[in-house]
């Protein structure tokens, strides 16, 4: 398996020098690993992960979560109408579900009416559509595997132990 | 008059010597807060997996707040039994096999007491952790200690073994993979040394604390040799797998005679391990393997990098089959390994521990221990390279 792909895994919270560190390679080595994952599109870029409720991110981001049920198509499946979902700016993820609904679709925007315009005006009017049941995100605990609150202190080891 | 009260001080107390981790960790202290990174430590750096802390949670919730029986919780004997048949391929009845201890370090001072008779000598490999010898001063036993050598990737050979017998050896005292070397010993090697063992007649102690922490092969319990689970006390617990050194909680495997000699001791001195740690265990035991697994393939990952950059800089470094420790030569800087750590402490702001704070053998080699995070590891090796292109 590639070396770098397994540290993205872990994580990825490496810089690259970090990763060429750990994995025994040169940086550049690193880079063409990262260049052939960027070809094989299995990596697609960085996010950073930010708590956005602290004052000076807080640019006044609002979060929901859709179910959206839909009538899939008559070859396409979901697909057609899923791509078609995905491609709004204001969608940020877009999961196809099996249960009660059809789609998790994850939506920001700069206020709550601008959200609830999205879903009103283009999300639900959308030929295809059946229902959506809109959640807000009122507070975010832990975002991709990151604690935004409550982080274990691991660091009051003592110094030197036997 | 009232009098020195040293003197109140039973004799073989006063008379052991202060860890040199101590003298070292007081060093350290004087500069708390000038950015020290400390791979002076003997911990994971990974908190309890949370399903272990939420487990002992819930346990105090329920009211779980009472002794238990003196051996531990069934319950957790009974997975300690199928947990060591499963890992280590020996097999012990929970009913009166195995004692649930306050960490191996209860279990080790068990040991101690219930089977050294003063004056009885116990071998031991050096370096090594250090309690050993104390452990064994304060029940007026005599300590022999036996050479591990770098050359041998600090395995413990039967030739060293052989060399350091005398007559009125009566234990012999293992920890495999080792705490300060990471030396562990091939199969082979343990036969041997299990050979050795039933010839002289030794009843063997070991400590394999750091066994699920060995990267390359599987580790071998000296227990499940042939003829040999009869003659062995086997030591473990879950402060380095599991991440829970915090908790205190370890055990202790043997022939139910000797546990039962050992529970005695227990039983008038410490009546159980706290309710709760054993709880913890518990939920390690049935539900913690993936996390053992993680931690691991992290471990392995970080001593390649911290083994790789000391050879680099031209500190000799084995790579050590186990445990979280690195254990490099520092010979080639012409420096003891107490002026090692502590100039490197003084100029470049890292901790180590000197070498020959476990045991003579370790003169010359320092102890690095690599449970810490990238960022951390790899600015420590940046700050050691430096220090060592400065003696030049």
């Amino acid at each position: 398996m590639n070396p770098v792909l397994n540290l993205l895994i872990d994580g990825g919270s490496l810089t690259q020098a970090q990763m060429a560190q750990v994995a025994g390679l040169s940086e550049a080595e690193v880079n063409q690993h990262l260049e052939q994952l960027k070809k094989d599109k299995i990596f697609l870029g960085w996010r950073p992960v930010l708590d956005l409720s602290r004052a000076a991110a807080a640019a006044a981001t609002v979060r929901a979560v859709i179910e959206v049920r839909i009538t899939p198509e008559r070859g396409g499946g979901f697909n057609h109408l899923a791509d078609r979902i995905s491609r709004f700016d204001e969608v940020e993820t877009c999961h196809l579900m099996s249960g009660s609904y059809d789609l998790l679709v994850f939506v920001k925007g700069s206020s709550l009416q601008n959200v609830a315009r999205f879903v009103s005006e283009k999300l639900s009017t959308m030929e295809g559509v059946l229902s959506t049941a809109t959640h807000f995100q009122l507070r975010c605990y832990k975002d991709h595997g990151v604690m935004l609150e409550q982080q274990d202190s691991s660091n009051e080891r003592l110094e030197v132990a036997p | 008059m009232s009098k020195d009260p040293q003197q109140w001080v039973a004799k073989h107390v006063a008379s052991l010597p202060k860890s040199g981790i101590r003298d070292f960790f007081e060093l350290v202290a004087q500069m708390k807060g000038q950015d020290v990174i400390s791979l002076g430590v003997g911990e994971p750096d990974f908190v309890t997996p949370w399903h272990i802390r939420e487990a002992a949670i819930f346990a105090l919730e329920k009211g779980k707040t009472y002794y238990t029986s003196n051996l531990g919780l069934l319950e957790l004997r009974q997975e300690i039994s199928s947990y060591i048949a499963k890992h280590f391929s020996v097999s012990y009845r929970p009913d009166d096999q195995v004692l649930v201890t306050v960490g191996v370090s209860e279990a080790l001072d068990l040991a101690f007491r219930a089977f050294c008779n003063p004056g009885d000598k116990v071998m031991f490999h050096q370096p090594c952790y250090v309690s050993y010898s104390p452990s064994i001063a304060l029940v007026h036993g005599e300590a022999i200690a036996v050479p591990t050598y770098a050359k041998d990737n600090f395995a413990l050979t039967v030739e060293a073994l052989e060399a350091a017998w005398e007559p009125g050896c009566k234990i012999l005292m293992l920890n495999l993979p080792c705490n300060p070397t990471g030396g562990t010993c091939s199969r082979e090697q343990l036969e041997k040394i299990a050979n050795f063992a039933r010839e002289k007649d030794l009843l063997v102690f070991s400590d394999e604390i750091y066994s699920e922490l060995t990267f390359e092969g599987v580790h071998t319990s000296i227990a499940s040799l042939p003829g040999m689970a009869e003659r062995t006390v086997l030591l473990h617990g879950f402060s380095k797998a599991f991440a829970m050194t915090g908790w205190r909680i370890g055990y202790a495997c043997g022939p139910a005679v000797l546990i039962e000699a050992m529970m005695k001791v227990h039983q008038y001195s410490m009546m159980c391990a706290a309710i709760i740690a054993q709880e913890a265990a518990l939920e390690a035991l049935r539900h913690g393997e993936e996390s053992v697994v993680r931690m691991r393939e992290e471990y392995h990952r970080r001593r390649d990098l911290i083994v790789r950059r000391f050879n680099e800089m031209g500190l000799t470094c084995h790579s050590p089959r186990g445990s979280f420790y690195a254990f490099p030569s520092i010979a080639s800087t012409g420096l003891s390994s107490e002026e090692f750590a502590a100039n490197l402490l003084k100029s470049e702001k890292v901790a180590v521990v000197p070498g020959t704070a476990f045991g003579e053998n370790g003169r010359g080699h320092v102890r690095a221990c690599f449970a810490t995070g990238y960022e951390d590891l790899i600015e420590a090796c940046d700050r050691i390279q430096r220090f060592v292109e400065g003696l030049k």
